[in-house]
């Protein structure tokens, strides 16, 4: 405080940058971002709703519209739930359980990060498809992976879990030890402490893990394409479904651009809303922490 | 829990959460190989079952070659916009302040909600058929939609959070007395920026260009619908082992698969591995 306010006194002359350099630098990332972000997303709204809801209607009633939206707000909540608890499980394993080949798990954690979501849909139709020993092994006993919901859940449980792990970790490695001690020595057992003390100083990051993870699952394309199949009514998600409204082929769609605007809109900015959230959680706490 | 007594209740408590402890450890290492292991061993079992062969093979394919060219080429780009005005927006985000400043960091994560799929949506409603800005370069006879220009522009779109993500909090942190100190010396604006800042923010920075890098190689949604797939002009690499697949070319998909997660993987690890010891010098 005492340094930052002494050279904001010695430098005022010269060190504060000029307004025309400031303005230079606002200039340029507005205009960056006016063109890259706001026009994109303007040109959505008008092209999807510039003539009332006609065109959300069609979409809607294209067949395998309701279904493919269905299955990716269910499938995007199923993902958020079950990363949020086993990231935040690997967050604790990760940080406080010592044991060997600790980092390498660490690494791997990360390589979602790394893999084309493409690649990973071929890895997972490599191993768990029809063709595959394990995938063949469990389709004869009764469960089918590949082409199948369960598939999708494997592929975007794949491409999500880094985030609660990462936003969990940090906060763990920075938690006092002296609380847990404490219960521990009242005679508070693992879970119950883990429950009461260190549960609630994580929450708000396993809610900002497990809201990211349904945001990003909801728009999912590359992981999902060769997985699912893409079976209308079936095993169709809205990212894929939005494709083919725009693909010249598309069955029944009047004004496929229009149409696929109008459901993009809706989805993602939902999408949206669902980000901006975590990032209030996120700062919220950093201000109560500060 | 009361412990009965005093010796025998610590111990008895120790044993009960060892055991705890390697559950935890072993239902998170289930997780994470059933989930991530097992199928990276499964793509690395197919694509080189069929040895060396197979492999030269698919790179002796003139689409082969001409995908991964093209998914550089894109990458190089978009890289290089998203660095430099990325670090326009990081210095504008962290030192400055102005009403709306929340709007404007919010607009920098709404890529990251976006699906890759309306990303390209959205440059087929600006410059498509009918699109806002196609009957302007139509008349000049440039060619945006099923050419590289449309493939770049929601390639930069979707890695714009990268740069900006890593570096704002490390401009944060480091504050402005070094600069002010360079400054007050004489130095001029930019060679504050190339002598004392840009070294401070190195690792942070190409952390979040090879995040920008891998999540462009790997892009495949939005430069699907953007590109028309023309084999040999406008397919990428991921294009290529959607088409490889479609047409029982499923070798050549694996190597091709293969093949880019392997240069993400390495670009990622060596970068953070760089990092990790530059974070570990400056806590020294």
């Amino acid at each position: 405080m005492v340094a930052q306010a002494a050279s904001r006194l010695s430098g005022r002359a010269r060190s504060n940058p000029g307004a025309s350099a400031r303005w230079t630098l606002r200039g340029t990332a507005f205009f960056y971002l006016g063109l890259f972000v706001v026009l994109p997303v303007a040109v959505i709204l008008q092209r999807g709703y510039g003539d009332g809801l006609t065109n959300l209607k069609d979409a809607l009633d294209t067949f395998g519209a309701w279904n493919a939206i269905r299955l990716t707000v269910v499938m995007a909540l199923v993902t958020a739930i079950v990363n949020g608890v086993f990231g935040t499980l690997l967050a604790y394993v990760l940080v406080r359980i010592p044991f060997p080949g600790r980092e390498v798990v660490s690494a791997i954690v990360d390589l979602p990060f790394a893999i084309p979501t493409l690649v990973a849909g071929v890895m997972l139709v490599a191993l768990y498809g029809p063709s595959s020993a394990v995938g063949g092994w469990f389709q004869d006993h009764g469960l089918k992976i590949v082409f199948a919901p369960p598939g999708i859940l494997l592929a975007l449980l794949f491409v999500t879990l880094p985030l609660v792990v990462r936003r969990v970790q940090p906060v763990l490695s920075e938690l006092d030890h002296e609380e847990e001690e404490a219960a521990h020595t009242l005679g508070a057992g693992g879970w119950t402490t883990f429950r009461k003390i260190v549960l609630p100083a994580l929450r708000p990051a396993i809610v900002a893990g497990a809201l990211l993870v349904f945001a990003r699952s909801l728009g999912e394309f590359g992981a999902i394409v060769f997985v699912s199949g893409n079976i209308p009514n079936k095993t169709l998600t809205a990212p894929v479904f939005i494709t083919q409204l725009l693909s010249p082929t598309s069955y029944g769609a009047t004004n496929g651009p229009g149409e696929a605007a109008a459901i993009a809109a809706l989805l993602f900015g939902l999408a949206f809303v669902v980000v901006l959230l975590t990032e209030k959680l996120i700062s919220g706490r950093l201000e109560r922490t500060q | 829990m009361s412990a009965p007594g005093v010796t025998t209740g610590p111990i008895r408590k120790d044993r009960r959460g060892r055991a705890a402890r390697v559950s935890l450890v072993g239902v998170a290492l289930l997780y994470v190989v059933v989930l991530i292991v097992a199928p990276l061993g499964g793509i690395l079992y197919y694509g080189l079952r069929s040895g060396l062969g197979a492999i030269g093979d698919t790179f002796a394919q003139g689409d082969v070659t001409h995908a991964f060219y093209l998914t550089f080429v894109i990458m190089l780009i978009a890289v290089a916009v998203t660095t430099v005005f990325g670090i326009v927006v990081a210095f504008v985000l962290a030192r400055d302040d102005f009403p709306g400043k929340s709007l404007v960091s919010a607009l920098v994560n709404l890529p990251l909600a976006v699906s890759p799929v309306v990303v390209g949506l959205m440059a087929v409603l600006l410059f498509g058929r009918g699109g806002w800005f196609e009957p302007f370069f139509a008349a000049r006879g440039i060619q945006i939609m099923f050419a590289l220009p449309s493939m770049v522009i929601v390639t930069i779109f979707i890695s714009i959070p990268f740069v900006i993500r890593e570096v704002v909090p490390l401009l944060e942190e480091l504050g402005m007395d070094e600069e002010q100190a360079a400054w007050t010396l004489g130095a001029s604006r930019l060679q504050t920026f190339f002598r004392i800042t840009l070294p401070n923010i190195r690792w942070g920075l190409f952390y979040g260009m090879a995040l920008s890098a891998a999540r462009s190689i790997g892009e495949v949604g939005a430069v699907l619908v953007v590109s028309g797939q023309l084999q040999g002009r406008t397919e990428t690499a991921t294009l290529y082992i959607l088409r490889a697949f479609d047409q029982y070319q499923a070798e050549r998909g694996y190597v091709v698969a293969l093949t880019l997660a392997a240069f993400s993987i390495v670009l990622l690890m060596t970068i953070e591995f760089f990092k990790r010891r530059s974070t570990k010098a400056m806590a020294r």
